[in-house]
């Protein structure tokens, strides 16, 4: 016996409603995780295929470095990069990281859109021309 | 007593899941199997509370009044704060549960010299209040971005304004600010003003330090020591399409994130943190004021079989007439 039980029940399936929404959103379907593409003709030119830093550490840390590089670019004019193991790169997204990561499509965005990050690099640099 | 318990609690929760990743290796009953049951014991734990709310007769109008009630047409009534009208409850509903109106017109009593008792208004909790709850919604609408494939524009749009003033890399959201300073302030209440420590518990304390424990795990995550978001996002996909993965090497930092947030949700539905639900159902708050206007019948009463005189009287007419009695029929 409720007091109210319509007005309330309605409040109930409200609840459950917001509280299971991913569940609904999702109906079970599975979601393809994202692949980003490492076989650009400049990679597959590399003897030795490695990143500028290890694969872990660009996983998690590669935004900070570009804000780096920015900051040290733009402010201070500053564009040698030295990495963890020695080796000297030239500090610039166009340059350096997309050359071998030529397709932001492939790249970039496959990560990104799945993770919803809307990352404002685009804004000033010129995007890369997607050959289809 | 209270607060150290409270602390320890916390603390114990965040050993336990250390251990039993980083020991034992029990990945997948803490980033499958106590979401699911968290999930479940706060929808259901939270429904039971409703429904038994809902069992409870309300006999009579018990709204609290805060302003001039509804009597004559000509006299000007305050329709929000003494509402006579099922518009007015909504209207004064919308305040209480989106504006905290109540704690907005919560007055502070101190002692001055004197002795002399002043009272006084006390903005600053209700402002703590709004900024804190405000923040715990958008940081909970903002998750949703784990949790959908695509993720809803408006979810995108609330992220795009939190970090509105892109500062650093990943983005400094605004929410990550205004969620520790009014926790901050919340708990240096309960914990720097004689008056209010002295009437607090461990169920205050606990969901505070939770809370914030949820919170700073949640910013040390994110700018400090970083995880594999992509391995994240698809713990939390499996969890919502009911195929669930664990992805190697997601920092146990994930784990403990989502274990205080598990512990958050089961904790919920026996704890005041279901003033979330409460609200609705306050008698104090969603009843008209009409008491005077309409009988409100207590539903405990069982119906009473009423004999009124005239009954009586026809049954002992003849035997009154007889007695002498005096009879309003003949």
């Amino acid at each position: 016996m409720m007091y109210d039980g319509g007005k309330i029940i309605i409040g109930l399936l409200i609840f459950i409603g917001f509280s299971t929404f991913p569940f609904l959103f999702t109906m079970g379907k599975a979601v393809a995780k994202p692949e980003p593409k490492i076989d650009t003709p400049e990679i597959q030119k590399m003897v030795d295929k490695k990143c500028i830093e290890s694969k872990q550490y660009m996983k998690t840390e590669h935004m900070v470095i570009l804000n780096d590089w920015r900051d040290a670019v733009v402010r201070d004019g500053l564009r040698l990069y030295k990495s963890k193991d020695g080796r000297s790169f030239d500090m610039s997204l166009q340059n350096t990281c997309m050359k071998c990561h030529s397709s932001k499509k492939k790249f970039c965005d496959e990560c990104h859109n799945y993770v919803a990050v809307k990352p404002y690099c685009w804004d000033c640099h010129i995007a890369p021309q997607e050959g289809t | 007593m209270g607060i150290l318990f409270s602390f320890a609690v916390v603390i114990a929760i965040v050993l336990i899941v250390f251990a039993g990743v980083r020991g034992a290796g029990l990945n997948y009953l803490f980033a499958i199997i106590i979401p699911y049951l968290a999930l479940l014991t706060f929808i259901i734990g939270v429904t039971y509370r409703v429904f038994n709310w809902g069992r409870s007769a309300v006999p009579f109008r018990v709204p609290t009044t805060g302003g001039q009630q509804f009597t004559l047409p000509w006299i000007k009534s305050n329709k929000l704060d003494n509402p006579h009208t099922s518009y007015g409850v909504i209207g004064r509903m919308i305040l209480e549960v989106l504006l905290f109106r109540s704690l907005f017109r919560n007055t502070k009593a101190e002692l001055h010299d004197g002795p002399r008792l002043v009272y006084g208004s006390e903005k600053l909790l209700w402002l703590a209040a709004i900024a804190f709850h405000y923040s715990f919604l958008v940081i909970l609408l903002r998750h949703l971005r784990f949790f959908t494939v695509p993720v809803p524009t408006p979810i995108q749009f609330l992220e795009f304004v939190d970090s509105f003033f892109q500062v650093g890399a990943p983005l400094v959201y605004i929410t990550n600010f205004v969620i520790v300073i009014a926790l901050l302030f919340l708990l240096y209440r309960r914990l720097g003003m004689p008056q209010i420590k002295y009437i607090s518990l461990p169920s205050d304390y606990f969901p505070l330090f939770l809370i914030l424990a949820i919170v700073l795990s949640g910013i040390y995550m994110r700018y400090f020591d970083k995880v594999d978001i992509v391995g994240v996002k698809q713990i939390t996909m499996g969890l919502v399409s009911f195929r669930p993965t664990i992805p190697d090497g997601i920092g146990i930092i994930f784990y403990i994130h989502l274990t205080l947030v598990c512990t958050l949700f089961a904790y919920f539905p026996f704890s005041k943190l279901v003033h979330m639900a409460g609200v609705f159902l306050s008698p104090t708050r969603n009843l008209a004021n009409n008491n005077r206007m309409q009988r409100h019948v207590n539903p405990w009463d069982y119906p009473i079989k009423v004999r009124s005189y005239d009954d009586y009287e026809n049954e002992f007419r003849e035997k009154m007439k007889k007695a002498g009695i005096p009879v309003e029929k003949e």
